[in-house]
């Protein structure tokens, strides 16, 4: 093995080792998966079974014995008024309250103790809809048939003409797109961050010196750069893999079957959407939620984000070492971070108007730059493109590969000088000439 | 085994060296001295391959600078330091493997060396656990751990107790003993009569001096001689000699310090001597290194 891969095994195990290392990459998906089950478990959840009571103030009662009873669900009809005290003192959990004139307002009003879930608010409103819609049919002689007939729901494909592609959804692939070009944003100034101390680490323990006594500053540059990127690929292939583990054991221990986990995502997901079909109203979004899942092409997108994430990566990193090296230490640093820092917020700020617009001319520009691509062109690549303009995300790429080469060179000219330099606060002037120093 | 020639260096603000020449001998320990600033560390950087020369060239057994050289020189720097947070048999195994060692001979040098030195049980310890004394232990041996034939030390003995002092200059006898040609940078004048066989002098950047250590304090000798004398008789001294200063021995004598006169010698003044004194002893006053690097700076300055 060669020197460069002893620097890189060096930074690579010293690091992984490390117990905050271990703990973040178990600890990370875990912690994402904790946020999305407990979104989704409070939006979604059933807040135990509901007594609801049901004050119908309408002339002819017209809810009378009308709910649908379901699971989880019993239904009390009364035309008198509860008060508050009396309602607290109940066994009912809600008080639905109809005015006398609801069939001309169309608006009654809920009473609770505790929250009710979103799920039961969505389901005594479809109830009322029914139940008003069926009075109303009755009252004007129409039959459901011909309700049916008459009851329209308008929708629309959005179409861009220069692709053959029917719906687009463009600005929902753009929002997913978004996701990774922050992980990109994440990962790339986590590591970054972490090569700039590595240096500083070096120079200030003074171990530098006895290092490029055996090989070159260049190598050392690079193996330490590398082994971080390494570091860094390897707590995102675990997360990966811990999240698969992580979803697998849970659906399995949530439904209890012993069926093939990948059929029973595709049976859960089938069957969320249909149950989601039945009931209409918000499940439209969720519908266009496994919709849009199945439209953003993962494995593209994997590969497109380890590109974009070392091409910038290595940009960054470079940048970052020049920096360890030219300070003593790490609260020197400020001065040189911001117009490294600069570049990557801003390509984070770009990204989020490009959701809007993602083939507008900033989302173009910005994804041709090297500083900003590897953010701004994940959005993009989210979104995908036609044959016609592939030659973008190719010269794209081909721009990051250039730009990390001409920052790397850069970095060694400022690091060869800056590791051997103590006690000196460095200008940017002092940086140009060790740059130009042969 | 070490040649410079004519080499000159200069950096963005200073010119650290102007046509150096020095030659280090095989099997020898060669002292490079100077003020601090006067581009000691520089000439080593050079050597070490850490940074080029402008001009001049450098040569080992005759060959120029080369890569491959860098596995037979062992160099620990002024500015020195381990990872902290790396045990201490880890971090000796990954500098001697980085000096290109494969692991079986890295890990029995190491072990060598840790017995050598009766370590063994640090072994686990990280650096941060050991005091300085013992982390310059550690520093030492990772600078000799993959045998070199050529030895640079930048300021050995700074920074070192008198103990640990003692403990390298004796593996420095030992490396020397072994064939190893030493070369050490230093402002400690006592260290170099111990020690060096050999010397140069760099002050603001050029060399001023240099060559074997005996000769060189001959050449500087005042040809000036300590007589003493069993009582303590008045002398009169031919007009060719000075007497500098008169003091009592421990023994009980009489010493004077007697300077003559250029092309003048001790064997004419003992002549004015015998008749009037019984003599014990005569030794030729010799400058030390320090009188001598003290006054060549000045005359520079």
């Amino acid at each position: 093995m060669g020197k460069i891969g002893l620097i890189i095994q060096r930074e690579y195990f010293s690091r992984v080792k490390k117990k905050s290392f271990i703990i973040m990459t178990l600890l990370g998906p875990l912690l994402m998966a904790g946020v999305f089950a407990g979104a989704i478990y409070f939006s979604l959840s059933e807040s135990g079974p509901q007594n609801i009571v049901v004050v119908d103030k309408s002339p002819l009662q017209l809810t009378n014995g009308l709910f649908k009873e379901k699971e989880g669900y019993t239904f009390i009809y009364t035309e008198k008024d509860i008060s508050d005290e009396e309602f607290e003192a109940s066994d009912y959990t809600l008080m639905l309250y109809l005015p006398e004139n609801i069939i001309k307002t169309n608006q009654g009003a809920i009473y609770y103790k505790e929250a009710p879930s979103f799920i039961v608010k969505s389901y005594l409103k479809d109830q009322m809809e029914n139940i008003l819609e069926d009075y109303k049919l009755e009252l004007n002689e129409i039959s459901p048939e011909t309700y049916a007939h008459i009851n329209t729901n308008f929708n629309f494909s959005a179409r861009d003409i220069h692709k053959k592609e029917k719906d687009t959804y463009h600005q929902e692939l753009a929002i997913v797109g978004f996701v990774f070009a922050f992980l990109i944003y994440m990962f790339v100034f986590m590591y970054g961050v972490q090569v700039m101390r590595g240096v500083i680490e070096e120079k200030t323990n003074r171990i530098v010196e006895v290092l490029i006594s055996s090989v070159k500053p260049f190598q050392l540059m690079m193996g330490k750069i590398v082994g971080i990127a390494l570091v860094g690929l390897t707590q995102f292939f675990m997360w990966i893999i811990l999240t698969l583990v992580l979803t697998t054991v849970a659906q399995v221990a949530l439904i209890g079957d012993q069926f093939d986990p990948e059929m029973m995502q595709q049976q859960m997901s089938q069957q969320a959407v249909q149950e989601m079909m039945n009931e209409e109203g918000p499940s439209e979004d969720l519908v266009a939620i496994f919709d849009l899942i199945e439209r953003v092409n993962f494995p593209l997108m994997i590969g497109m984000f380890i590109f974009y994430f070392l091409g910038g990566y290595l940009l960054y990193a470079a940048l970052f070492a020049a920096v360890g090296a030219a300070v003593d230490n790490e609260t020197d640093t400020q001065q040189f971070m911001l117009p490294i820092t600069i570049p990557l917020i801003f390509a984070l700020l770009v990204g989020e108007f490009a959701i809007t617009n993602p083939e507008g001319p900033a989302a173009f520009w910005f994804s041709m730059v090297p500083l900003t691509s590897p953010i701004v062109m994940m959005l993009r690549v989210a979104v995908g493109f036609d044959a016609a303009s592939m030659w973008q995300l190719i010269l794209s790429m081909a721009l990051l590969v250039g730009g990390f080469l001409g920052a790397t060179w850069l970095a060694a000219k400022i690091y060869r000088v800056g590791i051997l330099m103590y006690g000196k606060k460095v200008t940017y002037k002092e940086l140009w000439k060790w740059v130009k120093y042969h | 085994m070490l040649e410079a020639v004519d080499v000159s260096k200069s950096f963005i603000h200073h010119q650290a060296l102007s046509e150096v020449n020095i030659t280090v001998k095989e099997g020898e320990i060669f002292g490079l001295l100077g003020p601090n600033g006067a581009g000691k560390t520089t000439l080593i950087r050079i050597i070490n391959q850490i940074t080029a020369p402008d001009t001049g060239t450098v040569t080992i057994n005759r060959e120029k600078l080369r890569p491959e050289h860098i596995q037979i020189i062992g160099y620990l720097p002024e500015e020195r330091g381990l990872y902290k947070k790396m045990t201490v048999g880890e971090q000796a195994l990954y500098l001697a493997r980085l000096k290109g060692l494969s692991v079986s001979e890295a890990k029995a040098q190491v072990k060598y060396w840790f017995d050598r030195f009766d370590i063994q049980s640090w072994w686990n310890k990280k650096v941060e656990e050991l005091s300085k004394g013992m982390a310059q232990k550690i520093q030492f041996i990772t600078t000799v751990i993959h045998q070199p034939k050529l030895i640079i030390l930048d300021e050995p003995f700074s920074g070192f107790d008198p103990i640990n002092a003692a403990v390298i200059r004796k593996e420095i006898m030992h490396l020397k003993d072994n064939g190893a040609t030493i070369m050490l940078s230093t402002h400690n004048m006592g260290s170099v009569e111990e020690i060096c066989d050999s010397f140069a002098l760099i002050n603001k950047s050029k060399k001023v001096l240099g060559g074997n250590v005996m000769e060189v304090k001959r050449d500087f000798a005042p040809n000036a001689y300590d007589i003493t004398l069993r009582n303590n008789n008045a002398l009169s001294l031919p007009e060719f000699a000075t007497e500098l200063q008169a003091e009592a021995t421990k023994e009980g004598f009489y010493s004077k310090r007697i300077k003559l006169q250029d092309g003048h010698s001790l064997n004419a003044l003992l002549q004015t001597i015998l008749p009037q004194a019984e003599i014990i002893s005569a030794t030729e006053v010799l400058p030390s290194m320090n009188d001598i690097f003290i006054d060549v700076v000045n005359k520079n300055a």
